[in-house]
């Protein structure tokens, strides 16, 4: 009798057990769905309207009349394309590069590590407009301090403003972005750092390797699954990554930092053609798309 | 001989690369913090001060009083702590799923809540414009509240989720024994425990939604309801830039994600390396 009591007991707990997970999941799968998901969908929509909200009159179905006008006329089509790949390329490898350099100094043990740790990472905490405002002061023409620096060592004879000239303005936006950027790899590669077992390093040790033998053999193998990720991670984020840009050139002069997803940010935030916008986004989603599944095919992920 | 040679290598592989790193990623801020310091007279004043020679409190006050910071601060601390508390209570819900039981979809859930984490953040500006328009939310803090705790309920619910998963379901069983139910039994021991995961997990997310930009730019249009960032944006792009107030402002946006920043750095790193562990 009472065996078959907490038999039973245990299968009526067991029932109600099923359903509570989806319980939990409920609220967050609503909000996901609701703001994520279904805009995005909306995109789509859009992108075969015309749908200009300064015109609603005119607003109807446009077919591929965006798509169109977008291949054959538009005129910052493949040059913002061409900014993005330059965009996304120099951040990803250079953060990647010197991310991993810092992951590999904190790595070691010395005094003051943790402050260090810490003070390396500050600017993952920082926001882009910050950045922007930080080093559109170092960049300043009147009371900059890259200025000051260059004409003291003789590099320059006069100041220059490095954000409005078409030959400067890219590489000095680069560079701002590289400061906040290079913390989140530095971050998540001695995550992984940490967690490679100092055995493997032994036995490397005794089969002869030296610091850049082990490094490669060792080393590099074991964070092949973070690396692969957290720079796929990171190429969706750069594409899509407008903070600076916006906030230290808008694009320009004469368009020479318009990347891709500024010249989308520019057409939802000034512009009015909602249809037209969205039919880049649409461009925008199928490329990033594309990225993802190459890149892991590629990298070979799953065996990783 | 040989301890000079080693002292050498280790300068060059060691200190030289340490210095450079912390130049690198300080210099920057201690040269905002001095420009707001300095008086207006002396930020551009040649040569450049590396030392500020006057200290001034005045561009501070400026920026509070009368370029809108206090506003600007005011809608950022309600836009980060709402959308703090709506994320932790939903990803909290989530993670205790996706920790402690295992059902049908389980795999699917994580998959889309990984896959969430690809979708281009620019394409969400121009339909949730038209959605929050339609509903009337333009300008108002709930919009962005929502907004941001979508985007960052994700990520949490995977953090809260490895968070949980760290903590015996023995502790659990034991607290039920003693005649606990399931609310109960978490509620006294789980969440306890949870404490730290909390609130590395929850200064993510105020950190984030404190430096969202763009989407917060797309959703509000009138100044006395910019948060920080659109507000500093507003000052950057105006024509006549006073680099006092900016400065001064920019420090006051930074001061509270800096200290955030510290206190939760160190699970953050772990948390983050075992989230991208998988």
């Amino acid at each position: 009798m009472e065996i078959r009591l907490t038999l039973g007991q245990s299968k009526k707990k067991k029932h109600k057990f099923v359903k509570a997970p989806y319980l939990l999941l409920l609220p967050s799968f609503v909000m996901i769905t609701a703001l994520l998901f279904f805009p995005m969908l909306r995109i789509f929509y859009y992108s075969f309207q015309h749908y200009d909200i300064s015109a609603p009159f005119y607003d109807d179905f446009a077919g591929i009349d965006n798509f169109v006008k977008i291949f054959t006329e538009d005129p910052l089509f493949i040059p913002s394309l061409v900014n993005s790949f330059k965009w996304v390329l120099s951040q990803v490898l250079l953060q990647l590069f010197f991310g991993m350099g810092i992951a590999l100094l904190l790595n070691k043990d010395f005094k003051f590590r943790g402050l260090t740790r810490g003070l390396v990472f500050i600017p993952w905490a920082i926001s882009g407009v910050l950045t922007s405002v930080i080093w559109s002061l170092m960049y300043n023409e009147h009371m900059g301090v890259f200025n000051d620096l260059l004409m003291k060592i003789g590099l320059i004879n006069e100041p220059k403003a490095f954000l409005s000239s078409t030959t400067s303005a890219f590489v000095a936006v680069v560079i701002a972005e590289l400061w906040r950027g290079i913390p989140f790899f530095a971050i998540t590669l001695l995550a992984s750092l940490q967690n490679i077992s100092a055995e493997l390093y032994e036995a490397a040790a005794m089969d002869g390797a030296n610091r850049l033998t082990s490094f490669i053999y060792v080393t590099l193998p074991q964070l092949k699954r973070t690396i692969v990720l957290t720079t796929l991670l990171r190429t969706v984020w750069e594409f899509n990554n407008v903070d600076l840009l916006y906030n230290l050139t808008n694009g320009g002069p004469a368009n020479s930092t318009m990347t891709y997803a500024m010249y989308i940010a520019k057409t939802a935030v000034h512009g009015s053609d909602f249809g037209y916008g969205s039919a880049l986004t649409v461009i925008a989603f199928i490329i990033l798309s594309i990225i993802a599944f190459l890149y892991l095919k590629i990298s070979k992920f799953e065996e990783a | 001989m040989q301890i000079k040679q080693g002292k050498l290598d280790k300068s060059l592989t060691f200190y030289l690369p340490m210095l450079a790193m912390l130049m690198w990623t300080l210099f920057p801020v201690y040269w905002t913090l001095i420009t707001a310091f300095k008086p207006e007279g002396d930020i551009i004043k040649s040569p450049l001060q590396y030392l500020p020679k006057n200290i001034t409190f005045e561009n501070f006050i400026n920026a509070w009083n009368d370029v809108g910071f206090d506003m600007y601060f005011k809608n950022s601390f309600y836009v980060g702590a709402g959308t703090v508390v709506l994320t932790l209570t939903l990803s909290i819900l989530a993670g205790y799923a996706l920790a402690r039981y295992d059902f049908k979809g389980k795999r699917a859930a994580m998959l889309i809540l990984l896959m969430t984490q690809f979708i281009p953040r620019s394409m969400l500006i121009i339909p949730l414009f038209v959605m929050f328009s339609n509903i009337g939310l333009i300008s108002h803090p709930l919009s962005l509240i929502l907004v941001y705790s979508a985007v960052q309920v994700p990520f949490s619910a995977i953090l809260m989720s490895g968070f949980i998963a760290g903590i015996p379901s023995e502790l659990e069983e034991a607290a039920a024994v003693d005649g606990a139910n399931r609310f109960q039994a978490i509620r006294q021991v789980i969440l306890p425990l949870l404490i730290p995961g909390i609130v590395a997990t929850g200064i993510n997310v105020f950190i984030y939604a404190w430096n969202e930009f763009l989407l917060a730019l797309m959703l509000t249009n009138v100044q006395s309801k910019f948060t920080l960032p659109v507000g500093l944006s507003f000052m950057l792009g105006e024509f006549n830039i006073n680099y006092g107030a900016l400065a001064a402002g920019s420090i006051i946006a930074l001061v509270p994600s800096i200290f955030l920043f510290i206190i939760a750095q160190k699970h953050l790193v772990n948390g983050m390396g075992g989230a991208v562990k998988g």
